[in-house]
């Protein structure tokens, strides 16, 4: 038996990182399954494509750098789902796949591999897919839920197209893969709860300043809330570990921030979804919340802070 | 380590390897990201730029005993300024289609900190024929370097080189590329690997004194 040193505190926890990832996984699993139900086969494959290449890229690159290969903690399958998710299914084959090729090498390893990376890998993929390639990304069709039917261009709710609460609760809506059926990330917003893999301060702000802010403003703010990708984006995007404050009060102030800028690019841009930009705004701004909202330290008073 | 003899080749080298403005002193940002949009743009940047760094350099080397100190850099710029103008109004002469494309970044040469700092740094402490090697070294180290960044920029965000398309009618160029945070991305690259390989050839140099010491 080896000895393990280590400094306090000494508490033994079951979770490590594949377990965690495991966790998120089997929390994408609803809107996956939902996505690929609305979106048929194509659906399918656009999201085996990037979940495959990701693994692969997170794999090659450890091999040449000759770096511990570290596919096994789930966390590049875990990358790979999410650029799969924020693709329409109309997407090319190569579209995953040099998604997951930015995510995971741009974004992910040339800056030091997992918890190193400054904003999150799948949305920046994103981010930079959108601004290459703005026709494919945005090829947003009506779902055909294997009726046979051949899939019809569509423009999304919030560029138009009328739809009931309803239909935008359970996902019967044109958009990206992962983000039309809002009841199965609540799902797996409840199972990642439940499980202690995320709290719920950074899911629930997000979408509260969203709905507040675009009732101010004069929008339908439940529509607000159910259309576009706020709800992916609150509960699987925004809530990276390695990308988010890490104090309870840093969290709100971070989540809020997103909420207000997708608001503001929703309202007053060019752009008619913004969960992308706010997210990778306010992951950049994440390290300066962390530096100066720190937590108040145990068995110090609020005056003693202020005093110095 | 013993400071080595300045040689007119060494001091030309110097600039386009060991001290290249771009990948080595990461001076000049601004022409770089602006200018690579596309490799011939590139050529022509740095074709201009190497113009103004070998005339400010030979001047500025000339008259390098007669400024005051106290007004040094006043009077670089107004040198530079003289050939940034003579270049700008050859460049609208000669190549129409070239200005046309840099525009506004042709009279910013002016301000492009290689220049500054090659009269700063050489120019103002050397004699002619070295300052004059030294602008032509950095020139082409700049020239080298932003036109690697602009074939990488014109081949993703074009699908082509110096306008030379490559892949058929079914490429679709990456947009990005060429557009500004592109721009940043590939510099970064491009910095990236030539420091990697750069360093590389460092570290076997050293080894090999070393072994040769022992």
């Amino acid at each position: 038996m080896s000895l393990y040193m280590s400094t306090a505190p000494h508490v033994r926890s079951p979770q490590n990182t594949r377990s965690l990832m495991g966790d998120v996984l089997i929390a994408l699993a609803p809107t996956t399954i939902a996505g690929i139900y609305f979106f048929g086969v194509s659906a399918a494959i656009v999201v085996a494509l990037a979940t495959a290449s990701a693994i692969l890229f997170e794999y090659l690159w450890q091999k040449l750098t000759h770096k511990t290969i570290r596919i096994g903690d789930l966390s590049a399958a875990v990358t790979g789902l999410l650029v799969g998710l924020n693709l329409p299914p109309t997407a090319p084959w190569w579209l995953p796949i040099i998604g997951s090729g930015l995510a995971i090498i741009l974004v992910k390893q040339l800056f030091g591999g997992i918890g190193d990376n400054f904003v999150n890998p799948a949305l920046a993929a994103r981010g930079i897919l959108l601004a290459s390639w703005p026709v494919r990304m945005t090829a947003f069709v009506l779902p055909t839920c294997f009726s046979g039917a051949d899939a019809t261009t569509s423009a999304t709710v919030l560029a138009g197209y009328e739809a009931s609460y309803m239909d935008m609760f359970l996902g019967n809506i044109p958009g990206c893969i992962g983000e039309v059926c809002k009841a199965a990330i609540l799902l797996g917003f409840l199972y990642m709860l439940v499980r202690g893999v995320i709290t719920w301060r950074i899911p629930v702000t997000f979408l509260a300043v969203v709905f507040v802010f675009s009732a101010i403003l004069g929008n339908d703010p439940l529509q607000a809330i159910l259309c576009g990708g706020v709800m992916l984006g609150a509960v699987f995007m925004a809530t990276d570990y390695t990308t988010s404050p890490m104090s309870a009060k840093g969290q709100f102030i971070y989540a809020a921030g997103c909420g207000i800028i997708v608001v503001i690019i929703r309202n007053f841009c060019n752009y008619p979804e913004g969960v992308t930009y706010a997210i990778l705004v306010m992951n950049i701004v994440t390290p300066l919340l962390d530096k100066y909202v720190k937590p108040r330290l145990y068995g110090r008073l609020k005056e003693e802070k202020a005093n110095g | 380590m013993a400071k080595k003899e300045k040689t007119v080749s060494s001091v030309f080298f110097n600039g386009i390897l060991n001290e290249n403005p771009t990948l080595r002193l990461v001076l000049g940002i601004c022409p770089t990201l602006a200018s690579t949009t596309s490799a011939s743009n590139a050529v022509g940047m740095g074709l201009a730029a190497t113009f103004v760094l070998v005339g400010s350099n030979v001047v500025i080397s000339l008259l390098r005993n007669i400024i005051p100190d106290k007004i040094r850099i006043p009077a670089f710029v107004v040198i530079i300024c003289t050939f940034v103008t003579l270049v700008e109004m050859l460049v609208k002469a000669f190549v129409p289609a070239l200005y046309a494309s840099l525009g506004m970044f042709i009279p910013l040469i002016v301000v492009n900190c290689i220049i500054l700092a090659r009269a700063e740094a050489f120019a103002s402490k050397n004699g002619v024929l070295l300052s004059a090697a030294d602008g032509l070294g950095m020139g082409a180290g700049f020239t080298l370097a932003i036109t690697v960044i602009g074939i990488v920029r014109e081949l993703l965000g074009n699908g082509s080189v110096f306008g030379l398309s490559l892949f058929g009618e079914g490429f679709e160029p990456m947009l990005l590329s060429i557009m500004a945070p592109g721009g940043f991305l590939v510099f970064g690259l491009v910095l990236g690997v030539a420091n990697y390989f750069m360093n590389k050839a460092e570290k076997k140099k050293t080894e090999e004194k070393g072994v040769i010491r022992a």
